[in-house]
């Protein structure tokens, strides 16, 4: 039921365009990546590592951050969203304009979009918010109602409000030490706003640490409203091949089945996941 | 000059060496949308057994120095619904399928390969006895002599269909399994499969993968499986499917050089899914430099002549 149709993904041998430093730990690294761009639809990802070395051997799974354009309007790249975590996000901070990653994508399913008089919900949890500016560009253009969650450590972790203000995105903004916003988690707010609407009035969209998607679906699934999340998994291919990215999902009565959410997801329908699920080792 | 990248594994004839490892290439449609299978010379699928696997939990990988440690633990849609449901379209896409088959017992493995050998359109059967990863998949067959020779025979009289077995670098002397699959029947012996290994995370000081140990693919073990390749062509007559860490067509002609007439490719397909179009263009490159008219020529080419004293 999509209603873009997906378009296979290619390899760009892509160079940095910029790599932006946000902070100590965030960056969004822009690549010349226009074939990329072109196919993205959002909450898709890539599979990404510097070129040519083995170590690190694997890419790395981000989602699409930005689909970038150029003055007039024709798509020149892609930006991720990229926190150093380990070795290879370390490596991919450090990188300078010139620099040449390979870049598959774009990969996985997407978002199932939602129009009004539905609203979209977006619930972000620090770096989960990468798949959540492509999706507020689509909501903004088909004039849906959209409000976007955004918990950080701190408030120099919040960022790109400004873009998502400039979208008419309503901002609610939690940190775990209340210099802006609520302080606390990002669930907080969003069952205060889940209390007071009716059933089936928002589609709770949520990307972040693997708690708090189990938390925004269990919220979500009590409050009567649907959910889609972006999980993820330690990823080797990001095609299928080699099964180490399932997630346990059920449909209905059947028993749960462990399926790949590189190319069953990374977007699944927050009532079907099974949690709490099996351990999710931070990206190395 | 034509040149031809042919390779014959018993009755079978493949359009060139380049086959896509068990357990890296899906069940082969994966890769569909990114790869014409019927460009490979051929596609492994996963490991099967009668019935449906859940495979181990989650984290299955973790990278390691030019390499990865898997324990994905088999999981798999079992032989029937492969039949039912891949097999045909594999076929619709011009692959050629060699199963990679599993069992708990004995048994299973014949009652398996008999399914295989009634359906439209398998190869070969590759036989999985080197699985580190689950204790009943196969790994107490394939590390005895005995166990290797008796289930290659059993399978041997159980199906028309090439047998290869695959065999495990965790042994002291892969190439008497090799001989034991060559005395046992077999068409062809496949190697290597993983090194069983493990990585600890020292910051929690527990495992990196849930199942604790796992097989070790990549760049890493290269050096190790061209040297067993090179010990089992000494010692058997077979074709030999060789296979660790390949990344390019130098790689593969090191291995074709070492004695394989074939050469699977794994874990650089999770890398670069593209690897097949590049390393045919690479064989086609060496073949143009070297003179080298048909590949085969290349298969156990080696000169064992030490190389010259280089000084820096």
């Amino acid at each position: 039921m999509y209603h873009i149709r997906l378009m296979p993904p290619v390899d760009i041998d892509a160079t940095v365009i910029a790599n932006t430093r946000l902070s100590r730990d965030y960056s969004v690294l822009s690549l010349a990546a226009p074939e990329v761009g072109k196919r993205t639809a959002p909450g898709q990802f890539v599979m990404v590592k510097p070129v040519g070395v083995t170590d690190p051997l694997l890419r790395r799974p981000f989602s699409v951050f930005e689909v970038l354009r150029d003055a007039s309007g024709t798509i020149t790249g892609i930006s991720i969203l990229n926190k150093r975590a380990g070795r290879s996000t370390r490596k991919l901070y450090d990188l300078e304009p010139g620099d040449v990653v390979s870049c598959l994508g774009p990969l996985g399913l997407p978002f199932k979009p939602v129009v009004a008089p539905m609203e979209a919900w977006m619930v972000a949890g620090g770096v989960g918010l990468a798949p959540f500016a492509t999706l507020a560009e689509s909501l903004a253009a088909s004039r849906t109602p959209a409000t976007l969650f955004y918990g950080a450590r701190t408030a120099e972790e919040l960022f790109y409000l400004d873009f998502f203000e400039r979208l008419g995105i309503t901002l609610v903004v939690t940190t775990e030490d209340g210099a802006r916003g609520t302080k606390g988690r990002v669930t907080i707010p969003l069952e205060a706003a889940l209390k007071d609407v009716g059933a089936s009035v928002a589609m709770v969209y949520a990307c972040g640490p693997e708690p708090m998607l189990e938390a925004v679906a269990k919220l979500a699934a009590r409050y009567q409203q649907p959910s889609q999340v972006s999980v993820e998994r330690v990823m080797g291919c990001g095609l299928g091949g080699c099964y180490s990215c399932v997630v346990p999902v059920k449909h209905g009565n059947e028993e749960a089945n462990l399926v790949r959410s590189c190319i069953s997801g990374p977007v699944f329908d927050g009532a079907e996941l099974v949690w709490p699920s099996t351990s999710l080792r931070p990206r190395d | 000059m034509a040149q031809d990248l042919s390779v014959s594994i018993g009755s079978l004839t493949l359009p060139n060496p380049l086959i896509a490892a068990s357990g890296c290439f899906g069940y082969g449609l994966e890769y569909e949308q990114v790869v014409d299978l019927s460009l490979l010379g051929g596609v492994v699928s996963k490991g099967l057994f009668m019935k449906e696997r859940q495979g181990h939990p989650p984290p299955r990988i973790v990278e390691t120095p030019a390499g990865m440690i898997n324990a994905i633990g088999l999981q798999g849609i079992g032989v029937h619904r492969f039949v039912k449901d891949k097999l045909p379209l594999l076929n619709k896409a011009g692959a050629r399928t060699f199963v990679n088959v599993c069992g708990t017992t004995l048994d299973e493995y014949v009652e398996v390969c008999k399914v295989l050998s009634q359906a439209d359109g398998v190869a070969a059967i590759e036989l999985n006895i080197s699985c580190p990863n689950i204790k009943e998949g196969g790994i107490q067959f394939g590390c005895s002599l005995n166990g290797t020779f008796d289930v290659v025979s059993a399978v041997r009289k159980a199906t028309h269909l090439p047998v290869i077995p695959k065999l495990t670098p965790n042994v002291t002397d892969v190439a008497s399994f090799a001989r034991a699959a060559e005395d046992a029947g077999a068409d062809a012996v496949s190697l290597v499969n993983t090194f069983l290994a493990m990585a600890i995370d020292v910051e929690t000081r527990r495992p990196k993968i849930s199942n604790v140990l796992g097989g070790l693919s990549g760049p890493a073990i290269r050096p190790i499986a061209v040297r067993m390749v090179w010990e089992c062509y000494q010692l058997v007559k077979i074709p030999i499917i060789g296979m660790g860490g390949i990344t390019d067509a130098r790689d593969a002609i090191e291995f074709m050089l070492a004695g394989a007439t074939a050469v699977q490719i794994g874990t650089q397909n999770f890398v670069d899914p593209f690897v097949w179009s590049k390393v045919l263009d690479g064989l086609n490159d060496y073949m143009t430099r070297h003179k080298v008219e048909k590949l085969r020529d290349l298969i156990g080419a080696f000169d064992p002549t030490p190389p010259k004293a280089v000084h820096a």
